[in-house]
């Protein structure tokens, strides 16, 4: 669906030259949500920019269904870029036009009829749940609302590709949840490929099949969630999985553990279980966890007993229960 | 005050407001697309272009440094070019509309840098042309703005249009200066300046109602 070839982004400032993008090539395949996550700064903005082409690459090229956007005139540029809707962390809406008529606007963009525009815009009202808020001001509405109306209007041109560019990271973990399931439905129900970009592990754990971990430019490591998820090998991929409580930790630590929860039933108490097993006091350091339709998602950071004895137990009782674990100074790479 | 002092000054109300009514709607007619040009050819515009930004930013610099008296007499040549006459009220709307356009522009370039730059990135990314964007989106986004500038512009005319007076202009500033100061009739002054007031206060009055009516940030 998208192909980038060695792209690369090379922005001047004063002379010199700064690489928000380094050389990343990556494939997003029809009807996935891709996820691409990184800490501030690591060019994942840039590079879902130079997706629609809204930053022209320095060099390489980008792909959308076989035809390289860096060869096309612009006339038929804007066409592409019908097909890509796109919404931000501070959702853009026009403060000027009331909740229907932001969503007739990209309509009214590719010369749609009135009637036609304004059918169209009232049904995408409906499946985001703001047809009551049809006649209100962007000023009028709560962060999430303005978003599932960002959301309308990028749907309202029937693109093939969402680009969700820190889409949630304006908003309260609640509403958060909200916005991703509501995304999951637009990418199951309209089949729409959704890019979605992030500094928030938990965003790629609810909604995202694939994910790519950006630092400095680059992609330091590709795959499934899970196996980001679950085995993460780069130094990128293990901080941000790292609960937040902790953020003074860069690394896991000798005596550490950091267990992932990844859909093991909330409702087994694994750490009295292991405190009981091991015989041993175990001391949460961070934890991160979510309770996602009954299923516990996330990660905690634990102090290990100083016995070999406690921690052995330990271990297998994780291994005996499937729940993936990572000791601190125990180098795997 | 007699019968011919009063239809003086009514006259006198009548020509204030039909140089300056004129001469701000010309002066937009000229000055938004000159203000959108500067906008979008500058740093962050969205049709970047160097020389001709800094072309027309010299042109409305030169023209905004000229005091107004000077540039009424200065331009007495092109005046009679366009209405055949350099005296009374038509032939002061020329001048007017020269002044004023250069500072209708930088208000209506101020406006436009208030358009939240977000709104200008979504509407290219829904494939917008920089045409549409400039229509659609820059225009509509700053009215709330425009409409603030304009009732400056307004008062700023009317302030020079009476200046215009002294050199052969007509209403209340014509009046104020031949009755009121070159007689020293100070009732006629008085009187004079007093609706200058009025009318000032008038238009920012009705500008404000109107911001707050249109403008949809504030509900």
């Amino acid at each position: 669906m998208i192909r980038l070839e060695h792209v690369t982004k090379t922005f001047q400032s004063s002379g010199k030259n700064l690489h928000a993008v380094k050389d990343v090539s990556l494939t997003i395949e029809k009807g996935e949500i891709f996820g691409i996550i990184g800490f501030s700064g690591a060019g994942k903005s840039t590079l879902v920019r130079c997706i629609n082409l809204l930053e022209r690459p320095t060099e390489g090229a980008v792909y959308l269904e076989n035809t390289n956007l860096m060869e096309v005139s612009q006339v038929q540029l804007l066409k592409h870029r019908q097909n890509m809707g796109m919404i931000f962390q501070h959702f853009y809406l026009l403060s000027q036009r009331n909740v229907l008529d932001n969503v007739i606007f990209p309509l009214e963009i590719i010369g749609k009829r009135k009637q036609e525009a304004r059918k169209k815009a009232a049904e995408l009202l409906e499946i985001v749940g703001l047809s009551d808020k049809a006649k209100a001001y962007p000023a009028q509405l709560s962060g999430g609302q303005k978003q599932r109306v960002a959301i309308a209007r990028a749907l309202a041109t029937d693109p093939k590709v969402l680009l969700c560019d820190e889409a949630t990271s304006a908003l309260d973990p609640e509403t958060t949840r909200n916005i991703l399931s509501l995304i999951q439905e637009i990418n199951q129900k309209l089949g729409v490929t959704v890019v979605i970009i992030t500094h928030e592990m938990k965003v790629i754990e609810q909604i995202c099949d694939r994910v790519a971990v950006m630092n400095k430019g680059q992609v330091e490591e590709m795959g499934t969630v899970k196996e980001v998820f679950l085995h993460p090998r780069s130094q990128t991929a293990k901080r941000l999985l790292l609960p937040q409580g902790s953020e003074l930790v860069q690394e896991l630590e000798v005596g550490t553990m950091r267990i992932a929860f990844d859909g093991q039933s909330s409702f087994e108490p694994v750490i009295s279980r292991l405190t009981l097993e091991s015989g041993a006091l175990i001391n949460i350091l961070g934890a991160n966890t979510e309770n996602i339709g009954g299923k516990a998602y996330g990660q905690m950071l634990i102090e290990l007993p100083k016995e070999e004895e406690s921690k052995k137990k330990i271990k297998d009782y994780l291994a005996s229960q499937g729940i993936h674990y990572e000791e601190g100074g125990q180098a795997d790479e | 005050m007699n019968k011919v002092m009063l239809e003086l000054i009514t006259n006198g109300i009548g020509e204030t407001l039909y140089m300056t009514l004129t001469s701000t709607v010309i002066a937009y007619i000229l000055g938004i697309p000159l203000g959108v040009l500067i906008y979008i050819t500058g740093k962050d515009g969205i049709c970047r272009n160097r020389i001709i930004n800094f072309i027309a930013g010299v042109l409305i610099n030169i023209v905004r440094s000229v005091p107004f008296l000077i540039l009424v007499v200065a331009i007495i040549p092109f005046t009679r070019m366009v209405v055949g006459t350099s005296i009374g009220s038509t032939a002061t709307i020329v001048p007017l509309v020269v002044a004023a356009t250069p500072f209708v522009a930088r208000m209506v370039e101020s406006s436009l840098r208030e358009v939240d730059e977000g709104v200008v990135e979504a509407a290219k990314a829904m494939g917008a042309s920089r045409m549409q964007i400039i229509l659609k989106v820059l225009l509509p986004e700053a009215r709330p703005s425009l409409l603030v500038g304009a009732t400056i512009a307004i008062a700023t005319i009317l302030g020079y249009s009476a200046m215009a007076g002294f050199v052969g202009g007509g209403g209340l500033g014509a009046i104020a200066i031949n009755y009121g100061y070159y007689r020293y009739q100070g009732d006629i002054m008085l009187v004079t300046v007093a609706l200058l007031v009025i009318i000032v206060q008038l238009f920012q009055e009705v500008g404000v109602r109107l911001v707050n009516k249109l403008d949809k940030r504030l509900k």
